[in-house]
């Protein structure tokens, strides 16, 4: 469980980069997700490559669609990247539907590897990958910690609060919207390549878009615009899920389809709510000073 | 040569169709200023409604699409009012965010209502009519001619009515529509009455061709935002070229490509206007 808070955490500090510091929005976060997922698994399976490779693959080509995706909107309002990126995980699901030959389909692809696998004991194994993701995540936390208190950042927030300002003040606004969203989108196909090595199998249907709004209510529980935020409301995304289920268990003479209806329902209607009365979230952001 | 027609011919009738969710969302756009992505769950819940009516209540399919259209544009107005308008002070893209949830979540109440079976209407079985070459399911025919009396109804309401006027009025200009003592609110309920109310026609126009679930409305909303988009994002007249466009080249695209991929050409439409004429074919202005 503790594995799956470290693949939302990433996924909510990559959000973090592009809506929590530079205003931009990205709805479609499950597809640079499965994107990145699907990279790595035919890189290791298909091509026989080596874990970190196909991951590394995984983030430098999900960061080239997020560039592709960024350009393409880059002199409109933000209302068409969020068209743009919701139709782009809609495709990515397409595509790994229908191109049997490459993605197997609907059947998804197994046997993806992850480190030591089998040659552990799968307790081992889920204690090293925990450790590994969380590596990842301290890392990526860094990181974008880093960018936060560097000129970079501030440049992002200028440019969230008001892009005019930014431009009149001689930053060259579209370089750094794309710059963001790159690096966002890398730290999303990564996410999801740690998530193919982890679980093993990828398919269609693991990539839902529920899982959009998973990682946009990790952060906007936690504290847009905070890092820490951002890791802190995956946390709390965990325990929110695993309590769902286990009330849900409780209510009697439900179908298991309403079951499920009514935790979907619970995490949409839980954004809803924090959206409304805790836009801040938890850790609200506090503006390092320069 | 006949089978191109035939393909031209499906899909004019499709972007017929396609055109009243698109309208729905494109009317909602430029009054309000957001992309309303709840739309995917209440063209749904209109098929839902229609459904109800057509299978229980034993209405015939063109009565059941009002009932689909009431049901929708009211579920339209009150999701709106409860959840939606008290964030839209927190912006446009604040906004987008919590209508992607709202329509988790409202897809969810049809589901723990109805299940994810899918499920047909109640319809009486016709043999296709044969027009020299080309085929045409009665059923298809009837809901072009739904489509076209929606539209044909919007337009007289948008043009001749004193509250069209002023949808028109706040669309065009939110604060000289204010200066001249328009309701905003009350043109906001009423755009979501008559956009989610399109959808849901929509809805249930595209589940009479085959079935309903409660993806319905998903399925089909990459099509409706690359039409509105295509046509111009705001304009009503470019929603319906768009989907005439979207829906031509849909069915064009399955003399080259796999049927599964009919939705991706929406999306690669997409990057394409964005690319080349970022206000569509239609449009006046992008933002």
């Amino acid at each position: 469980m503790l594995t799956f808070a470290g693949f939302y955490g990433l996924m909510a500090l990559g959000l973090n980069l592009v809506w929590g510091m530079a205003g931009m929005i990205n709805l479609g976060l499950v597809g640079f997700f499965a994107f990145g997922a699907y990279v790595s698994a035919l890189a290791t399976v298909n091509m026989g490559a080596p874990i970190p490779a196909g991951v590394a693959a995984a983030s430098a080509l999900t960061a080239g669609a997020g560039v592709v995706m960024a350009l393409t909107t880059r002199n409109l309002r933000g209302d068409y990247l969020a068209i743009v990126t919701l139709g782009f995980s809609e495709v990515v699901r397409l595509v790994a539907s229908n191109e049997i030959w490459l993605t197997k389909g609907t059947d998804g692809i197994s046997g993806i590897p992850g480190p030591w696998r089998g040659r552990v004991t799968p307790e081992t194994f889920n204690l090293i990958y925990l450790a590994i993701v969380a590596v990842f995540v301290v890392a990526a936390f860094w990181l974008l910690e880093r960018v936060r208190h560097s000129p970079f950042g501030r440049v992002l927030r200028a440019i969230r609060d008001d892009e005019q300002i930014a431009a009149v003040a001689g930053k060259p606004v579209v370089a750094f919207k794309v710059q963001a969203f790159a690096v966002s989108a890398g730290i999303l196909g990564t996410a999801g390549a740690l998530y193919g090595h982890y679980i093993s199998y990828v398919a269609p249907d693991s990539f839902a878009p529920l899982i959009t709004i998973y990682a946009v209510l990790a952060l906007t529980a936690g504290g847009t615009g905070d890092n820490r935020g951002a890791v802190v409301g995956a946390l709390l995304l965990v325990f929110f899920m695993e309590s769902t289920r286990f009330a849900t268990g409780w209510l009697p003479g439900l179908r298991p389809v309403q079951v499920a209806a009514v935790r979907e329902f619970l995490i949409g209607a839980s954004l809803v709510v924090v959206l409304r009365w805790r836009p801040g979230g938890l850790i609200p952001e506090r503006i390092p000073r320069a | 040569m006949p089978e191109l027609l035939q393909l031209l011919v499906n899909g004019l009738m499709a972007g017929t169709v396609l055109a009243v969710p698109a309208i729905g969302f494109t009317a909602i756009y430029a009054v309000l200023r957001f992309p309303n992505f709840a739309l995917a769950s209440h063209a749904t819940i209109g098929a839902f409604g229609g459904y109800v009516a057509n299978t229980a209540g034993g209405l015939p399919a063109w009565a059941a699409v009002a009932v689909a259209f009431a049901v929708a544009g009211l579920v339209g107005v009150l999701s709106d009012t409860l959840v939606l308008r008290p964030l839209r002070p927190a912006g446009a893209i604040t906004t987008a965010i919590a209508a992607v949830a709202l329509n988790i979540a409202l897809e969810n109440v049809v589901r723990f209502v109805f299940g994810n079976d899918h499920r047909g209407y109640d319809l009486p079985l016709q043999r296709d009519w044969q027009v020299a070459a080309i085929r045409v399911g009665p059923q298809q025919f009837q809901n072009l001619l739904i489509a076209l009396v929606a539209m044909a109804a919007l337009f007289l309401f948008l043009a001749f009515t004193r509250t069209g006027k002023a949808m028109r009025a706040v669309a065009d200009n939110p604060t000289l529509a204010n200066v001249k003592g328009v309701d905003a609110d009350r043109v906001g309920r009423l755009v979501n009455f008559v956009g989610m109310g399109l959808a849901g026609v929509g809805g249930m126009l595209l589940g009479l061709d085959t079935s309903i679930d409660p993806l319905t409305g998903f399925r089909v909303i990459l099509s409706v935002f690359a039409a509105a988009v295509v046509g111009g994002l705001g304009s009503i007249p470019g929603a319906v070229v768009g989907a005439l466009t979207i829906g031509v080249a849909e069915e064009l695209s399955l003399v080259a490509l796999a049927p599964a991929y009919r939705t991706a050409v929406g999306f690669v439409a997409i990057l394409f206007v964005l690319t080349l004429r970022p206000r569509g074919i239609l449009g006046e202005r992008a933002y």
